[in-house]
């Protein structure tokens, strides 16, 4: 009876295959043959003042899920990534961090570069009750039990900048940043550092983020005559100082200690006589004698081509916050938030391009091994290292094994 | 017979339809989205709200006001600020009108009394707009506060209160609650200006805008009415910019900047300059394409808005609401007469520029 | 007392740097009545091109002087052809029209080269005054900015040209009647003022980061100065500028750069208020 189009009787074994079908198809994939994928969610800047920084640890991101896929996924399921470029927006970071939470709905979070946009999105992720991992290294001191920072804190790196210049430089500072609160929380830190270790801070200078002209700046600096300047100037446009102090021709009259410069391109983009000799403290550089530095290094360039140069430790604490939340999803058996959280509080450790990183349970930080290091040539001569530095600046006052419940930022007490 | 409706039935049934469509979106919406897709409604119907006075002192009072994002971040940070301090929403959303207000009358007796021509209003509010932000950029220190609550400077005040039931600090409301409340609160406005536009304050604001030396020759003092117009756009944009601060919890300097005048200016733009209803339009229309720009990488957003925006400047110069209108009296025109006559325009309350 | 010489020399290179960012805009407002809103866009294409040139191996001070007029120029040219030509006399369509080119060369310029800040060095090291240290380079800024001001003033006052130019400014119609094509006058004056905004984004490129959107940062005062110039373009500008620039770079050494923009602002604001139609529509009506 047909010739080739479908009859009466035809459509309707079609149509009950179908209907068939569709109700059992739960039933299908619930029996694991088709593995429903985990979530991860990020957020972080392409484009815009903080896309220098902000483009690699994109990258990063792709390559660690990557990684994980590769050794086939968590718990035998897939990771999807559902990436939103924030654009150095704060309110396309507020509105693609409730499409995260709420339609989405990811597993986890990783993400926020500045110090703003993280406190705009931990409120968010917190009434979701979405797990939200922070990996810019940053001023320190937040303590949230549904949050984890993997970036490096004041207490393991800035100490050390201060301990160096103390000893090479001077007991005068003058200290210039960024105008918000990584500045100047940043700034409070440096100015007590160099008090604790017998010097004084002659003056400190903020920055909105978009300022590009510096030369009021150096003038004030150059009027106080310190013996050296420390600087949390953050983003593209603050770069431009480094630049405008070189034209003055400061390089050789006073040095300069960073807790920020070199994380984006500067190396490579800058002129030596600019970047030379400005002293900074993170956990990882890019060329670090050991093998796992240089398996990171060149995995990222085979995937992404051999212009991936500047990688700094913005992009291995992106590394370590999604590896760590991998072993401790690993180590929970489940994706389910609260016993992930309690894998994590119970000590995980994992080795990582910088070496071995501990997550501290008390803290929610990463007891980490830093290094100094100044540019030289456009490249990075280490001049000290500082293994297992301890994120100690919530000075023990964050315990989130005895008070979970603890949600708020310690800033350092000047008055002390 | 004749084919042309007379104005005000014409005038009064387009008020009509938009208030039942704009009802049954506020009934309907919950229903039918989902929560993300009801608190992303949340956000456009306060920017249609600011669209709105955007499109009322621009359209109807002739007053080029290119700095209105300096009322919607003064209404959302007075809000945010007064929240934060009291604990109950209901005077912080009074105060969200009032203090934008306040700020208004202080500009634009400074402008308008000191006769100063059109295109430096828009200039002078811009720069307004501008100082604003680099002002209160500038406040990341702690020891920037009113009572309370810390400025923050570019980190913003996260974490804001939500609209409360007036006076009952203690039920918030939820997210349908806060629909309930912006939506309402956007027909309620669209009603109050259709209303002063249909009494006498309004006909002389836009005969002020039509003929300023002619109101001015019959006895009316074009100062003060602009300044009236200018101050009432501005209490809308505060409100608006209370809105705002619920939609997302969150408020930051970005809201005085730059390229927020300038979006309001392509809602009304593109929506029709001189009808209400046109920029309410142009926001949804505008705000949606942005967060699909956004989200796509092929196209820049900041090139296919200029683009956009060039485009209706050249093609579209009067709008898409007026186009569309008289596509739609041409048809309907030509459906009840025989022969294919001239649809006359019935609009004379709103013409466009 | 060699802070006094610090500071005046930063006092005038804050005055030049203002008057070099003012000037293509008081050519195409002064000359068309036209705001062009994407004044500072220009400017960024200045600074790219001499970014680029100058990363290509061109000369620096081609790269920063010479190609940034000549391709921003031309780019004028051509806007002007495919679209301001078609709105003259509607002031607010070409306010938005040039909105709208200001975001889609911001658009252009990302998608080309990315939303990243370059940068170039300054090609001249330092100098001391006293015992303080100042870059060289603000005296370069100091001579482009003389210098454009006098060419133009030439160009305006001594040229057959600059008659024309002046003449359709005054009286398009009559000028007209005298066999003059305005619309080709306007394509030129618009292509000038581009032009000079090119120049203003090459010579500054060293000293600020280039990114797409660094144009934002310099339209307001742009157009604040031009209001509060006046008519007159060069007299106009010099002086609103030297009296902006001045105040600009006093209050922020005093506090902070921030405080010292808003000082400007707010200085032109009240300036306005008090004369509404600049300084040049009261004082020094009939110059240049």
């Amino acid at each position: 009876m047909s010739t080739g189009s479908i009859d009466r009787r035809g459509a309707l074994k079609l149509a009950l295959s179908a209907a068939t079908g569709a109700v059992a198809m739960p039933f299908v994939s619930r029996t694991g043959l088709a593995a429903e994928p985990i979530k991860l969610g990020s957020l972080l800047d392409g484009s815009g003042a903080l896309g220098l920084e902000g483009k690699r640890m994109i990258e990063t991101t792709e390559y660690a899920v990557d990684l994980l896929n590769k050794a086939g996924g968590l718990l035998g399921r897939p990771i999807q990534l559902i990436a939103y470029d924030t654009q150095s927006s704060m309110q396309l970071y507020t509105q693609y961090a409730q499409q995260l939470a709420l339609k989405d709905k990811v597993d986890v979070i990783q993400g926020g570069i500045t110090s703003a946009s993280r406190e705009a999105i931990r409120p968010i992720f917190g009434r979701s009750r979405t797990l939200y991992f922070y990996n810019t290294q940053y001023e320190g001191g937040v303590c949230d039990r549904n949050v984890f920072c993997t970036g490096s804190t004041p207490a393991q790196t800035v100490n050390h900048i201060v301990d160096y210049a103390l000893k090479n430089w001077g007991k005068k500072a003058y200290v210039i940043a960024a105008d918000y609160n990584y500045g100047h929380i940043t700034a409070s830190w440096m100015t007590k550092f160099m008090k604790d270790g017998g010097g004084s801070v002659l003056g400190t200078d903020f920055f909105p983020l978009d300022v590009t002209n510096f030369s009021s700046a150096i003038s004030r600096i150059q009027q106080a005559q310190p013996d050296l300047v420390l600087s949390a100037l953050v983003g593209a446009n603050h770069s431009g100082f480094y630049r405008q102090w070189d034209a003055a021709g400061m390089k050789s009259k006073i040095p300069v200690g960073s807790s920020v410069f070199g994380l984006g391109d500067e190396l490579t983009t800058m002129d030596p006589s600019t970047t030379n000799g400005i002293v900074t403290c993170y956990g990882w550089y890019n060329n670090l004698d050991t093998p796992a530095t240089k398996a990171f290094v060149s995995g990222m360039q085979a995937k992404f081509g051999a212009g991936v140069t500047d990688l700094s430790e913005l992009d291995t604490a992106t590394y370590d916050g999604i590896m760590l939340w991998a072993e401790a999803v690993k180590k929970a058996g489940s994706i389910e938030r609260d016993k992930v959280i309690a894998a994590l509080e119970g000590g995980l450790s994992i080795e990582s391009p910088t070496g071995k990183v501990t997550m501290d349970g008390a803290t929610h930080h990463t007891i980490r091994n830093t290094y100094l290091a100044e540019p030289e040539n456009r490249t990075w001569k280490i001049l000290a290292t500082f293994p297992d530095s301890f994120p100690a600046d919530t000075g023990g006052a964050c315990d989130l094994l005895k008070n979970p419940r603890t949600n708020k930022q310690f800033t350092p007490d000047l008055k002390g | 017979m004749n084919p042309a409706l007379p104005a005000r039935r014409a005038s009064a049934l387009g008020f009509a339809a938009t208030l039942a469509i704009g009802l049954a979106i506020l009934f309907g919406a919950p229903h039918v989205l989902d929560t993300f897709g009801l608190v992303q409604c949340t956000g456009f119907a306060a920017l249609a709200m600011f669209g709105l006075s955007q499109g009322f002192v621009w359209g109807f009072a002739g007053v080029m006001s290119f700095g209105q994002a300096a009322f919607l971040g003064l209404g959302g940070y007075a809000y945010a600020v007064a929240v934060i301090n009291m604990g109950d929403s209901s005077i912080p959303v009074l105060l969200s009108i009032l203090v934008p207000m306040a700020f208004a009358g202080l500009l634009g007796y400074f402008m308008f009394y000191g006769r100063i021509s059109d295109a430096y209003i828009g200039v002078i509010t811009l720069t307004v707009s501008v100082i604003l932000f680099q002002l209160v950029n500038a406040t990341s220190g702690s020891q920037y506060r009113i009572g309370a609550a810390e400025l923050g400077g570019f980190n913003g005040i996260p974490a804001i209160p939500a609209l409360n039931a007036p006076f009952h600090p203690d039920e918030p409301l939820d997210i349908d609650g806060i629909w309930y409340a912006a939506m309402g609160a956007l027909i309620l406005v669209y009603g109050i200006l259709r209303a002063v536009l249909a009494a006498r304050l309004g006909r002389v604001i836009v005969a002020i805008r039509e003929n300023e030396i002619r109101a001015q020759l019959i006895g009316y003092d074009p100062r003060l009415y602009k300044l009236i117009a200018f101050m009432l756009a501005a209490g809308v944009a505060g409100l608006a910019g209370c809105l705002y601060a619920n939609w997302g919890g969150f408020i930051s300097p970005t809201v005085f900047a730059l390229p927020m005048s300038a979006q309001v200016i392509i809602y009304v733009l593109v929506g029709g300059l001189g009808t209400l209803v046109g920029p309410m339009l142009g926001a949804v229309l505008i705000q949606a394409l942005i967060i699909a720009a956004g989200s796509q990488t092929v196209v820049d957003s900041n090139l296919g808005l200029g683009l956009v925006l060039v485009g209706f400047v050249l093609l579209v110069p009067q709008g898409l609401l007026p186009v569309a209108r008289s596509a739609a009296l041409r048809l309907v025109a030509r459906v009840r007469t025989p022969r294919p006559g001239k649809a006359a325009d019935t609009f004379a309350t709103e013409r466009a520029r | 007392m060699d802070l006094a010489g610090l500071l005046a020399f930063n006092v005038l290179t804050g005055i030049a740097t203002l008057i070099l960012i003012t000037l293509g805009l008081g050519v195409i407002y002064g000359m068309m009545r036209i705001i062009n809103l994407a004044h500072g866009e220009f400017m960024m294409l200045g600074a790219y091109t001499a970014v680029m040139a100058s990363g290509a191996g061109v000369n620096i001070w081609i790269a920063m002087l010479v190609l940034p007029p000549l391709v921003v120029g031309l780019i004028g040219l051509i806007l002007e052809r495919t679209v301001i030509r078609f709105l003259y006399g509607r002031m607010m369509d070409t306010m938005l029209a040039t909105w709208g080119i200001s975001l889609g060369l911001i658009g252009l310029i990302t998608t080309l080269y990315g939303n990243v800040v370059r940068g170039v060095s300054t090609p001249v090291g330092s100098f001391d005054i006293g015992r303080y240290g100042a870059s060289l380079y603000s005296l370069v800024i100091l001579a482009t900015a003389l210098s454009a001001l006098a060419a133009l003033f030439l160009l305006l006052r001594f040229t057959k040209f600059g008659l024309i130019l002046r003449a359709t400014m005054q009286n398009p119609r009559m000028a007209a009647a005298l066999g003059v094509q305005p619309s080709r006058i306007y394509m030129a004056t618009f292509a000038l003022g581009a032009a000079l905004a090119g120049l203003a984004g090459g010579v500054l490129a060293p000293i600020s980061g280039v990114s797409p959107a660094m144009g934002a940062a310099y339209i307001a005062r742009a157009f604040i100065t031009v209001l509060g110039g006046g008519p007159a373009i060069i007299t106009g500008t010099g002086l609103a500028s030297t009296l902006f620039g001045a105040i600009n770079e006093l209050v922020s050494f005093k506090t902070t750069p921030v405080i010292g923009d808003v000082a400007l602002l707010t200085a032109a604001i009240l300036l306005i208020r008090v004369l509404p139609q600049g300084i040049t529509g009261r004082y020094l009506r009939r110059s240049l």
